[in-house]
C-alpha cells in the first residue's frame, strides 16, 4: 500500500486559487489605481473645523430640544397630519398593487408578447428611475398642496416597486405548471389563477405588506415637499424651530413605522 | 383516430428535432415511444397538442387537422387530449381537489373557476377519479404535501377529468422508484382500457415499455426507426434505435418479464403472460 503511493511520481502539495485577473502586472496596477485615487480623494477634503465645532454647538441645541419632546400644543396638527399620512398610505398602497398585477404580469417574459414586454418594463423602469421626492415635487405642481398629490407619488412608486419584483417572481414560476394548464384546454385568465396567482400569491402579500410599511414613511418623507400628511407637518415645525414638537411628531412616526414593521413581519410569516 | 403525416420540428436554434414523422393510432391503442435522450420524444407528444408548434405536417384527431386551427379551436381541441407529466406538473400550492378539477378548467367559465364554482357534474366525476386512483379522502391535501407516486395519480385523475379520447404520457416513471413505477405504469394502463382511450406514452426504460405496452414505436434524431410488437424488439433493434451497446442485459431482463418472473405474479400481468408464453 505505502510502497504504491512513494513509487508513483510527486503530486503538487500546494494549489492556490487562480487570481481573478491572471495577468500579474494589470493586477498591481489596478491596486496602485486605486491607492493613488484614495489618496488623492482624502487630500482633497476641506474640512473647516471651526464651522464644525459651531454645529456641535447647534446640534446639541436640537438635542436639548428633542430630549422634552412637546406633544400638547400642536397634538391637533399631529393627529390630522397622521390622518392623511394614513389615508395616502393604505389608498395608494391598495391602488397601487391592483394596478401592478396586470403589470407584472405584462413585465413578465415567460407570459407576455415582446412588444407588451418591452412597454410594461420600460413603464417599470421609469417609475423606479425617478425617486419619490421628484415625483412628489412635480405632482405638487401639477395637482397643487395636499395628500392627493402624496397619493398620486406613492400609487406611482408602488406599481414599480411591486410590479417589477412580482415580474421575475413569475419568470421564476415552474413552466410545467404552466404546460400542464394549457394542455387541458384552459383561457389565459384561468392559466393566470391556476398556475401563476397560486404560484405568486405568498411574495405578494409579502411585498404588498412590505410596501405598506415603506409608503408610510415616503408619506413622511414627501409631505417635507409639500404632498400633505406628517411630513408637511414635521416641515412646518422645524420651519417655526419648534424642535420639541417636531421631536413629538418624529417619535410618533418611530412608533407606528415599527408597529407596522412587527405586524407585517408577524404576517408573512404566517402566511408562507 | 390520430394521425401525424410528415411532421416537422425545427427549432428557432436550428435544432431539427422532428424530420418528417408520420404515426397512425387507433382508436384504443396505446403505444410506447422510446429513444435515446434528444431523439425528439418530447417533441413529439408536444406537437400533438401544439404546446410545441409544429414547422410542418399535419396532425389529425378524428378527421380535425389540429395543425390549423386558431387559439380558440385550438382551447377546444386541447380539452379532448389530457396530458400526464415526468415530474407530474401539479399546482403545488392548490388542494388535490382544485389539481383535479383544473382539468375540467376548458369546460368551465372564467368566473366559475375564479370562485372555484365547478359543476356537481364535475364534482362528482372528481371524487368518482380519487377512489378510482386510490386517493379517497386526500381532496383536502395540499398537492405539495403527497409523494411522488401520490402525486403521479393526482396527474393521471386530472388528465382524465377532461374525459378525453386521447392520453399524451410524457415519461410518467422517471422520477419514481421501480415498485411505483410499476404501478403507476399498470394504473394508466387498466385506465387506458377501462375507458377505451388511446395513449402515446414516452418512456426511458425499455424493459417497462416491452412489458406494458403492446406495441413499441422506436425514435432516434426525430425519425421513426422501429414501429412493430413490443415481442419482436431484440437487439438489432435495439442498436437500430440508440445505437451500439452491449444489449444482453435488458433483452434477457425482457424476455424474464414477458416470462411473468416471480415477483410480478399479480393478476394484471396475467393477460401479457398468456399472450407471449407458448
Amino acid at each position: 500500500m505505502t510502497s504504491a503511493v512513494t513509487a508513483t511520481p510527486p503530486l503538487p502539495r500546494h494549489w492556490r486559487r487562480p487570481n481573478f485577473i491572471t495577468n500579474p502586472l494589470a493586477r498591481w496596477a489596478l491596486y496602485a489605481a486605486v491607492t493613488l485615487y484614495l489618496v488623492l480623494g482624502i487630500g482633497s477634503l476641506e474640512v473647516n473645523w471651526a464651522r464644525a465645532i459651531q454645529g456641535l454647538e447647534r446640534g446639541w441645541a436640537f438635542v436639548l430640544g428633542f430630549l422634552q419632546p412637546n406633544f400638547t400644543s400642536r397634538w391637533g396638527d399631529i393627529v390630522i397630519g397622521f390622518q392623511e399620512s394614513l389615508t395616502m398610505t393604505v389608498t395608494s398602497t391598495a391602488l397601487g398593487v391592483a394596478l401592478s398585477i396586470p403589470v407584472a404580469v405584462g413585465a413578465a417574459r415567460n407570459l407576455a408578447p415582446t412588444w407588451v414586454y418591452l412597454i410594461c418594463r420600460s413603464f417599470v423602469a421609469l417609475s423606479r428611475t425617478l425617486n419619490e421626492i421628484i415625483v412628489a415635487i412635480f405632482l405638487v405642481a401639477m395637482f397643487g398642496f395636499g395628500p392627493f398629490a402624496g397619493f398620486l407619488t406613492l400609487t406611482f412608486a408602488t406599481i414599480g416597486f411591486i410590479a417589477k419584483l412580482m415580474a421575475e417572481d413569475i419568470e421564476e414560476i415552474e413552466a410545467s405548471q404552466l404546460e400542464a394548464l394549457r394542455a387541458t384546454g384552459a383561457g389565459y385568465l384561468q392559466v393566470l389563477d391556476f398556475a401563476v396567482l397560486s404560484q405568486v400569491m405568498p411574495r405578494l402579500i409579502g411585498l404588498s405588506l412590505y410596501r405598506l410599511d415603506i409608503n408610510f414613511r415616503e408619506s413622511a418623507v414627501i409631505g417635507i415637499v409639500g404632498a400633505g400628511g406628517i411630513g408637511a407637518t414635521l416641515n412646518t415645525a422645524m420651519d417655526r424651530y419648534e424642535f420639541d414638537s417636531a421631536a413629538a411628531i418624529i417619535l410618533v412616526i418611530i412608533t407606528i413605522v415599527m408597529v407596522a414593521e412587527y405586524s407585517s413581519g408577524w404576517l408573512r410569516k404566517r402566511i408562507q | 383516430m390520430l394521425e401525424l403525416r410528415q411532421l416537422e420540428k425545427r427549432y428557432p436554434g436550428g435544432d431539427h428535432a422532428l424530420k418528417g414523422v408520420s404515426l397512425s393510432v387507433g382508436a384504443g391503442e396505446v403505444l410506447g415511444l422510446i429513444g435515446p435522450s434528444g431523439a425528439g420524444k418530447s417533441t413529439l407528444i408536444r406537437c400533438v397538442n401544439r404546446l410545441v408548434q409544429p414547422s410542418g405536417g399535419q396532425i389529425e384527431l378524428d378527421g380535425q387537422d389540429l395543425s390549423a386551427l386558431g387559439s380558440s379551436g385550438l382551447r377546444n381541441a386541447r380539452r379532448q387530449i389530457g396530458m400526464i407529466f415526468q415530474e407530474y406538473a401539479l399546482i403545488e400550492r392548490l388542494t388535490v381537489m382544485e389539481n383535479l378539477l383544473s382539468g375540467r378548467l376548458g369546460y368551465t367559465g372564467f368566473w366559475a373557476s375564479w370562485f372555484r364554482q365547478f359543476k356537481g357534474n364535475d364534482i362528482a366525476q372528481a371524487y368518482l377519479l380519487l377512489e378510482r386512483v386510490g386517493l379517497s379522502g386526500m381532496e383536502n391535501k395540499r398537492a405539495d404535501t403527497l409523494s411522488g407516486g401520490q402525486r403521479q395519480r393526482v396527474g393521471i385523475a386530472r388528465a382524465l377529468m377532461q374525459s378525453p379520447k386521447l392520453l399524451l404520457v410524457d415519461e410518467p416513471t422517471a422520477s419514481l422508484d421501480p415498485k411505483t413505477s410499476r404501478q403507476i405504469m399498470r394504473l394508466i394502463l387498466e385506465l387506458c382500457q377501462e375507458r377505451g382511450l388511446a395513449a402515446i406514452v414516452n418512456i426511458h426504460d425499455v424493459v417497462l415499455a416491452t412489458e406494458f405496452l403492446p406495441r413499441i414505436v422506436g425514435l432516434r434524431a426525430g425519425s421513426v426507426v422501429y414501429d412493430g410488437p413490443a415481442a419482436n424488439i431484440n437487439k438489432t433493434i435495439l442498436t437500430d434505435i440508440y445505437g451500439d451497446e452491449d444489449w444482453t442485459a435488458i433483452t434477457q431482463s425482457m424476455q424474464a418479464s414477458a416470462r411473468g418472473a416471480p415477483e410480478d405474479s399479480k393478476p394484471e400481468n396475467s393477460v401479457l403472460t398468456l399472450a407471449t408464453s407458448p
